[in-house]
């Protein structure tokens, strides 16, 4: 009997790291050879895991949430069978190959990586001179500008090579500028050569190559203001990859900012009505299965509004120079979830009926906040809506999802003071529940006077639930 | 034919789509919703075998190839049938082991075994096959052992095996270059008068294997050309399994591979790439032709990649499951074992020894992948050129003393 560890493979091209998502087995299970063990995220996707030796597991040395670097061992398993103790099975690593690129990334079994690199022969003079001193790797310099990260620091701010053209760091360098320590004004984070003729002319005191990356954009006086004053406690800048859900979300928001002219508008409504019927609706026996909430008429009325306003349940292609009118409301319900927000949608929701559609609303955020949301699941949305309310704020301006013409925020319920109109006309201030929605569309195809009309429509189906009979 | 039906559809669909009326499209549509061409019920698609093994009557489109199918022996079918799952495994394996960082990347032949044993069954020892990346079942036909198939993706060689011993080039990664390898050599052939001679231990023809989304290069077209206006004995094989990545058919194409052929100067076939009989049969009579010196011929193979595109590529971020599901019915082990029982080509113990070699073969190229040396790094310098070569030699000399300058450090990290 040995035990062997199973090491974090690189299941991408390149990939240094993953998130471990799920474990399918547990400390004290048989497994046999290629049998899946955990569900990982990597930069790239979801990926399952076969094990390489049959046996029984007797440690799981990861948790799950952990980010384990490729290589790293995540599980130990009492293998069968006589072989001699197998921790690095494979051949002693030939490591010239991987000399600077990082971990070796194929073929690594159970051995963990090793970066070491053997060191010159103090001036052994290489026959070929000339070639081979081209060839072979600039030593480790000693990196004099390297701030002395503190060793206690968790993450060690990552300091990536500026961006700028061959003309521009040469421009830098001849002016003894540090391209990091220079705010870049181009696309995509490129500096420019005004950018260094700006730092160099004395905006900004940037001169010497012994700027820490954390004084980046103070160049352009960026963090002036709050440079100036007291600062934050003096922890040092922390910079997170732009990835995955991330990544997409901001893809999604600044094609969706720059494509469609966002109008935004807002409504103040007395939803005590809506309110007593949530709970009325908590009561009803019909509901006992599904979680009724606000959010829930909120989805109905937006609904039953969009297909009173059939013309604002559309999207914009561009490519065909086509408005399409959708067939169906497939509503979307922005939901954090542990990776970042997601925007699930119901596929003709208004053609559910209040019950189901309170099932679907659930599932769709259980399945979401779970991160098994099918990517279906994620297209193909007509509206959307944003329950800000939830964190207690009053409202905001939401960005469409992508491709619809309308998404609504529904804000905080609170107990307002209100005006409120008797039978006999006499008023009288009251305590009332009262809300605030926020609708943004698009206004290449939803004028002002759609726009407001559905506003002004679902925050009369909240305020008093039966004019939906009005509508029949 | 109906090119301008999907177009005409797509724009109705655009128009008239009413404000209420629910609309069964949500996303992209799947193949089963499509009309024309690139649906599967395409009467001009070759088939001899439903999803299930029955065979189907002859009609016009597969009688010209009727006679191969029944000519076929038993023992034919039970090759083709255990080709068919030792290589579904052995691609499994790979995928694993890849999962288990012992390979650098995997390209997965899932669901495109039939097309693949087909043609690679309707070789002769004396043709050649030029592979893209994918074409594991064609290595397997040609005798090409799995672990060499590994140890490129392993990295461990650029290339494992020497492609004169079984007449199959090395593995393409550059999309449809291979195509004018094989238009060259199959020039070569016709030069070498390996061609047109009747005997048929002789005369030779080429396979060039390629993708759907290689039809889209430029190789591929230059590659057309040249086997059409030299009349090379040249068959490409292009496995249609509808994803270029992550690109449908629909952006590669508006006219279908098999009939852009027509217009290069050569036919073209269309032929279900899950149906191995019919696979095989199609690209038997279109390398005989080629060897009888009636020129090149395309075959389009219509098939579906079940897995991703490489173990780099996550297939569910651009399609359905539920365009995997429809495929999975259409399933070429299933649909050959179905035809077998119903001929009475095997019995029960035939199939059960079969997924017991399958094991075997597993156990050996897991075991042989793993225990793989790294290789000496002078032998980079080998093979570049077929004979000694000055320059060459000079940089091996240069390499060894480069590597000899370094101290040796006493235990490794």
């Amino acid at each position: 009997m040995a035990v062997k560890n199973f090491n974090l493979p690189d299941p991408g091209e390149g990939l240094t790291e993953a998130e471990i998502t799920t474990w399918k087995v547990k400390v004290g299970d048989e497994v046999a050879v290629n049998d899946i063990v955990i569900e990982v995220e990597t930069a790239k996707s979801l990926v399952e895991l076969p094990i390489p030796f049959a046996g029984k597991v007797v440690q799981l040395l990861a948790a799950e949430g952990d980010t384990v670097d490729v290589g790293a061992p995540i599980i130990a398993v009492e293998v069968a069978g006589s072989d001699p103790e197998p921790a690095t099975p494979a051949a002693p690593a030939a490591d010239e190959g991987d000399e600077a690129s990082g971990p070796n990334l194929v073929g690594y079994g159970a051995k963990a990586g090793s970066t070491r690199r053997r060191a010159r022969k103090g001036g052994t003079p290489t026959p070929a001179s000339a070639p081979a001193a081209a060839v072979s790797t600039p030593a480790p310099a000693p990196t004099p500008a390297a701030p002395a990260a503190p060793a206690a620091e968790p993450l060690t701010p990552e300091r990536t090579r500026a961006l700028a053209k061959p003309p521009v760091r040469k421009l830098a360098k001849d002016l003894g500028l540090d391209l990091q320590s220079i705010t870049p004004s181009g696309e995509g984070g490129i500096v420019t050569r005004a950018d260094v003729e700006a730092a160099s002319s004395g905006t900004a005191p940037t001169t010497a190559t012994s700027a820490a990356p954390a004084l980046r954009g103070s160049g352009a006086g960026a963090l002036a203001p709050q440079g100036a004053g007291a600062p934050f406690a003096a922890a040092a800048d922390v910079r997170v990859p732009i990835k995955g859900v991330r990544k997409a979300t901001a893809a999604a928001m600044v094609s969706s900012a720059f494509t469609a002219p966002h109008v935004t508008e807002f409504v103040t409504v007395d939803v005590t009505a809506m309110m007593e019927m949530v709970e009325r609706l908590k009561k009803d026996r019909a509901f006992k299965d599904v979680k009724v909430t606000p959010l829930l008429i909120v989805a109905k009325a937006f609904c039953l509004a969009l297909r009173r306003h059939h013309e604002a349940n559309a999207s914009w292609d561009e490519a065909a120079q086509e408005i399409v009118l959708r067939g169906s409301v497939n509503l979307g319900i922005a939901a954090a979830t542990p990776r970042g927000l997601l925007v699930p949608n119901i596929k003709a929701a208004d053609q559910l009926s209040l019950h189901d559609l309170a099932g679907a609303l659930g599932g769709l955020v259980a399945t979401a906040r779970e991160g098994r949301t099918q990517p279906a699941d994620l297209s193909g949305g007509t509206a959307t809506i944003t329950n800000v309310g939830v964190f207690g704020v009053d409202t905001g301006t939401p960005i469409l999802n992508p491709g619809e013409a309308t998404i609504l925020a529904f804000g905080a319920v609170r107990r307002m003071p209100w005006v409120v109109t008797a039978a006999d006309g006499s008023e009288s201030i009251e305590p009332r529940w009262v809300t605030q929605l926020a609708l943004s569309f698009d206004h290449r195809l939803v004028d002002g006077e759609l726009g407001s009309k559905l506003l002004a429509d679902v925050a009369a189906l909240l305020h008093d639930p039966g004019t939906a009979f009005l509508w029949a | 034919m109906s090119d301008s039906d999907v177009a005409g559809h797509a724009g109705t669909r655009g128009r008239m789509a009413g404000a209420f009326e629910p609309s069964p499209e949500m996303g992209p549509t799947p193949p089963s919703q499509i009309s024309g061409h690139f649906s599967d019920d395409n009467p001009e698609m070759v088939q001899f075998v439903d999803a299930d093994g029955n065979r189907l009557a002859t009609n016009e489109t597969n009688a010209p190839y009727a006679q191969i199918v029944e000519d076929m022996t038993s023992e034919d079918a039970r090759t083709i049938y255990r080709d068919l799952v030792l290589v579904r495994r052995i691609d499994a394996e790979g995928f694993a082991l890849q999962r288990q960082g012992e390979l650098g990347l995997w390209p997965s032949l899932f669901g495109q075994e039939a097309a693949q044993v087909g043609a690679g069954r309707a070789l002769r020892a004396q043709d050649y096959a030029f592979p893209g990346y994918r074409e594991h079942g064609v290595a397997w036909c040609r005798g090409v052992d799995p672990v060499s198939l590994f140890g490129m993706f392993r990295g461990v060689n650029h290339g494992g095996w020497d492609s004169n011993e079984n007449n199959f080039h090395l593995y393409t990664i550059v999309i449809g270059n291979q195509m004018l390898h094989a238009v060259g050599y199959g020039m070569g052939i016709a030069a070498d008068g390996d061609m047109g001679t009747g005997d048929p231990e002789r005369d030779a023809a080429v396979m060039a294997f390629t993708g759907d989304g290689g039809t889209s290069q430029g190789d591929f077209n230059e590659a057309l050309v040249f086997a059409a206006v030299t009349n090379a004995p040249v068959v490409f094989f292009v496995q249609n399994n509808q994803w270029a990545i992550s690109e449908p058919n629909d952006k590669q194409f508006i006219i279908p591979p098999y009939q852009r052929a027509r217009g290069f100067g050569f036919p073209g076939v269309l032929v279900d790439g899950n149906d191995p009989l019919a696979s095989y049969a199609v690209a038997k009579d279109a390398l005989d032709k080629a060897r009888s010196g009636q020129g090149p011929t395309l075959i389009e193979a219509y098939t579906y990649r079940m897995g991703a595109h490489t173990t780099s590529d996550d297939p569910t971020k651009y399609r359905s499951d539920a365009e995997v599901e429809i495929w999975k019915h259409k399933d070429p082990i299933k649909r050959m074992r179905g035809f077998m029982q119903e001929r009475g080509h095997a019995d029960p113990e035939f199939f059960a020894a079969v997924d017991a070699e399958a094991d075997e073969v597993a156990a050996r190229i897991r075991k042989a992948c793993q225990e793989m040396p790294d290789p000496e790094l002078p032998t980079m310098f080998d093979n570049q050129y077929t004979e000694p070569h000055p320059l060459v030699e000079a940089e091996r000399e240069e390499f060894l003393a480069y590597h000899a300058g370094f101290a040796e450090e006493g235990g490794q990290a």
